[in-house]
């Protein structure tokens, strides 16, 4: 070994770094911004550069929820379910215009905003979001892992 | 049977329940008094007619006319493969009529849509709800009169309903 056998971090900072590199993430896709999705998520753009690259199908495996498209009001309770369905700690992406706010579709059926429904932490607009945004969306949410208050179960409870 | 000798038939046996007869790019179609609707559709599906598919049903809303509410049935006879419309004008205040599930299966389906979608009212209609949005939903959402940006309250979980 030549000079690097200890380091000395924060226990915060190492879990924020842990937890912003090794996001599962759950696709909950429903319409034409899933085409942005796989193309972002396969090898030209790759996420796994950023460690998000491990897709989850069951929402009790992933920590980043992923909506994708738009969310009617039937499928509402669908979505919340999946949320809460989701162990601690974990964090939502609004994927494209129909999630941040309704995009287009400002009508009876659909939900003008998933923020309505579920906690978002990142939002990225877009019809659909170029690759680039997702990324850079990611990188951000990334961050903000990285500098939130960590929550672990070890910790007093005061 | 050719259209004229199709419209000259259902003259004759329907009389003043036909308040009119149109053409639209070669198919007839027939202005019907609502209160006869039933019994033209009745008729209209027996023989010599023959129309043994509604293929649709729907409704227009012209929301400044006297009669607003059009509904408007297409048939479709297979044994003849001719087809034909027929639209009937409903008051604003309280449109209704007459079923037609009795004749046509797929009908329970398409006026439940129409109920759904205009708040039309199909007497004698088995099953007579929301199909294509929720119950708690406020309103008929294709009607002019409904407020474009209408806050609907949030469809209930499965666990809370």
């Amino acid at each position: 070994m030549s000079g690097f056998d200890f380091l000395t971090t924060r226990l915060e900072a190492a879990l924020g770094w842990g937890r912003k590199f090794s996001l599962f993430h759950y696709p909950f896709i429903t319409a034409c911004c899933g085409m942005e999705y796989m193309s972002t998520a396969c090898a030209h753009f790759d996420i796994d550069r950023f460690g998000a690259g491990l897709t989850r199908f069951s929402p009790r495996q992933a920590d980043l929820l992923l909506v994708v498209g738009t969310i009617s009001h039937k499928l509402a309770p669908v979505l919340r379910t999946v949320y809460d369905q989701m162990l601690e700690p974990k964090w939502v992406i609004a994927f494209g215009a129909c999630t941040v706010s309704g995009g287009i579709y400002q009508n009876y059926a659909v939900v003008q905003g998933i923020d309505r429904i579920v906690p978002v932490d990142v939002y990225i607009p877009g019809c659909p979001p170029r690759p680039e945004m997702v990324l850079d969306g990611l990188l951000k949410l990334q961050d903000k892992i990285q500098h939130q208050k960590q929550d672990w179960r070890w910790a007093r409870k005061d | 049977m050719g259209p004229e000798g199709l419209i000259d038939a259902i003259r004759a046996r329907l009389g003043e329940a036909v308040e009119g007869v149109t053409d639209s790019f070669g198919d007839p179609v027939l202005l019907i008094r609502p209160q006869d609707l039933r019994a033209v559709m009745s008729a209209l599906r027996e023989a010599p007619f023959d129309y043994a598919v509604l293929l649709d049903l729907t409704c227009v809303d012209f929301a400044a006319a006297e009669g607003r509410f059009e509904l408007v049935y297409h048939l479709y006879s297979l044994s003849r493969n001719v087809r034909l419309r027929l639209k009937t004008s409903l008051p604003a205040d309280r449109p209704s009529v007459e079923t037609v599930v009795g004749l046509w299966k797929n009908a329970e389906w398409l006026e439940r849509e129409a109920f759904d979608m205009f708040g039309v009212r199909f007497e004698g209609h088995p099953y007579l709800r929301r199909i294509l949005t929720y119950e708690g939903f406020e309103g008929h959402p294709l009607r002019k009169s409904y407020p474009w940006r209408l806050e609907q309250p949030r469809f209930p979980p499965k666990d809370e309903a």
